[in-house]
């Protein structure tokens, strides 16, 4: 957990080696090219650099021509603009016809932090996992996210990969493959499972040691990829630990959480609780004020995990 | 207006193919009793000239890297789209009369993973014009000589993100885009004038930096030689902007908003066919 580094600046990073690979990567960004990133490529590339402009759906239009034309289009602004302005073109023109777009999203959840409610975005994942032939990913550290970008390159049809804008601890196994659809346990347990994605992953981390201490173990599950969705290391947790709790810098309706209650609600009932944001807005404050303010700390996954263990032993 | 270098003999025949694909496009939306009758035929003078002299293209090879890309933005129009590449043989004509079926490939809006020869998903208005212009920016960046042609509606221009696309296509000088522009006036609800007026259109695609050519959408001289001229134009896209009828070719069809969205009847199909100067032996 030593190295700190924004998932953005790996994307970045991973997205200008890209373009030196593979000629056929394009980049667009809608004039937020310094905080998606981006500007690592079009300094590199900037023939294959479009800035569409404060105009996103044009943009996801022109990424999926662009595919249309045998490019390789990653397409970048804030989550909420990708996801939120660009849904329904997300959906026809790119999803739809199954156009070769990746689709990267930085800005994610609440950690945006003072920009407030207007700029948080909290429903990406539930919207973009809504739309058939979508794949949604969340990446929980920077060299996860080199992988997951490099991972949506090779993958043929559309990719949503959501990143944020802070540093965030390594917490992944560096020299593990990546591979979409497939979970990771991070740590072995017997009493519960944390079902976590993005920086989500790292507290439930230390909120397994805090449980460790009490006698309590935890097994964390990394779900790097929400759709497709890990049936199988899900199946494994439910039915070896017998209880869920799900966390996600993000609503609780229809992301991670919604996803792995409709999954084990059908194949394995267990008590299941989720973590995220409770069906409300985002506000103004510093990140790591704000991830304490919605109940996002190690602490308040170690208390739903305490109250499960509980449950389940009824 | 530069004059067209085509010869009248290749005008005529032109004019004798958009009266068939107009046949063809009453007698499948009869049969699928379902689809959108007035723009497909206010759209398909442009279509046939695009499909039948303008663009390169091999109905036997849909995928050929050297061929023009159209794209259908007004999807609903899917039907001129449809009897076209039926008949330059992308598909056999009885498919056709599938139009709008399960189990179909002639999806009620065009779908490019289904249909032959069609590049593109439209049908969500104000989409395609950003597709066009992804596509021409692609093209370039190869180095291909292939062109990109965009059909839109009139009222689809009332969509926000067809101007972002229009801003876009001026600012990245896209002359291998080309746009025609459909001004049949109607919309689902009325006149476009009175539902949201769009016009002056001309001025605007001119003021994003376009090259404006209007013509009379339904004279196929005037249509032939935009085209050409178009083709001409260096360091900026192209709109040419097409006055046209609603229903055009079937009298009762003609002007009327009601006839946006829906299929001849039986009682309508010969009227419709006679007016086509087609008789109906069905």
């Amino acid at each position: 957990m030593s190295t700190m580094i924004a998932t953005r600046d790996a994307y970045g990073q991973t997205l200008a080696e890209l373009g030196e690979e593979n000629a056929a990567v394009v980049v667009l960004d809608a004039d937020l090219s310094g905080s998606t990133k981006t500007s690592v490529f079009a300094k590199k590339f900037p023939e294959r650099f479009f800035n569409m402009g404060i105009a996103e759906a044009n943009m996801v239009g022109t990424a999926a021509g662009l595919a249309a034309a045998g490019k390789i289009p990653f397409l970048s602004t804030f989550a909420i603009f990708a996801a939120g302005r660009g849904w329904e073109q997300i959906r026809q023109s790119l999803a739809y016809p199954k156009a070769n777009v990746k689709v990267v999203a930085t800005h994610g959840g609440i950690t945006v932090g003072e920009d407030g409610g207007s700029h948080q975005s909290v429903e990406d994942i539930a919207i973009m996992r809504a739309i058939p032939n979508m794949t949604v990913i969340v990446p929980a550290d920077g060299p996860e996210t080199a992988k997951a970008i490099r991972a949506a390159a090779a993958y043929k049809g559309p990719v949503y990969v959501r990143l944020g804008r802070n540093k965030v601890p390594t917490v992944t196994v560096e020299d593990a493959p990546f591979e979409i659809g497939k979970g990771t346990q991070l740590a072995d347990g017997n009493d519960l499972t944390f079902v976590t994605t993005g920086l989500m992953t790292a507290q439930a981390l230390a909120a397994a040691k805090l449980l460790a201490t009490e006698g309590i173990s935890a097994r964390v599950v990394h779900l790097a990829t929400i759709k497709p969705l890990d049936g199988e290391i899900l199946l494994k947790a439910a039915r070896e630990t017998g209880a869920i709790v799900t966390a996600e810098e993000h609503s609780v309706v229809g992301g991670l959480g919604g996803a792995v209650a409709e999954y084990l609600s059908e194949n394995c009932p267990v008590p299941l609780r989720r973590i995220g944001i409770n069906d409300r807005f985002g506000l103004s404050g510093k990140a790591e004020e704000l991830i304490k303010y919605f109940g996002l700390m190690p602490a308040d996954l170690a208390e739903a995990g305490r109250e499960i263990v509980a449950k389940k032993r009824g | 207006m530069e004059r067209t270098s085509v010869n009248s003999e290749t005008i005529s025949s032109l004019e004798e193919k958009a009266r068939q694909l107009r046949v063809d496009i009453v007698k499948t939306l009869h049969k699928s009793q379902s689809g959108h009758t007035g723009g497909s035929l206010s759209a398909i003078d442009m279509v046939a000239a695009l499909y039948f002299h303008v663009m390169r293209h091999k109905p036997a090879d849909p995928k050929w890297e050297g061929r023009d890309r159209f794209v259908l933005c007004k999807g609903h129009a899917a039907p001129a789209l449809y009897v076209a590449l039926a008949e330059a043989g992308y598909f056999p004509k009885e498919d056709l009369m599938m139009l709008r079926r399960l189990g179909s490939h002639l999806q009620g809006h065009p779908d490019s993973k289904q249909t032959p020869g069609v590049e593109v998903c439209t049908g969500s208005l104000g989409q395609g014009l950003s597709m066009a212009n992804g596509l021409a920016l692609g093209l370039r960046l190869d180095g291909s000589e292939s062109r990109v042609y965009a059909l839109l509606g009139d009222g689809e221009l009332q969509e926000g993100q067809v101007w972002e696309a229009a801003m876009a296509a001026g600012h990245y000088k896209l002359d291998n885009l080309c746009a025609l522009i459909d001004v049949n006036r109607l919309q689902i609800d009325g006149e476009v004038a009175k539902v949201m007026n769009v016009e002056p259109v001309a001025d605007k695609f001119a003021a994003f930096g376009w090259e404006v050519i209007d013509i009379d959408g339904h004279d196929m001289k005037a249509i032939v030689a935009a085209l050409e001229q178009a083709a001409t134009v260096k360091g900026k896209p192209t709109a040419i902007v097409a006055r046209t009828v609603k229903g055009k070719g079937v009298s009762f069809f003609e002007n009327k908003a009601s006839y946006h969205g829906v299929a001849p009847s039986d009682e309508e199909l010969p009227k419709a066919l006679e007016c086509l100067g087609e008789q109906c032996n069905l």
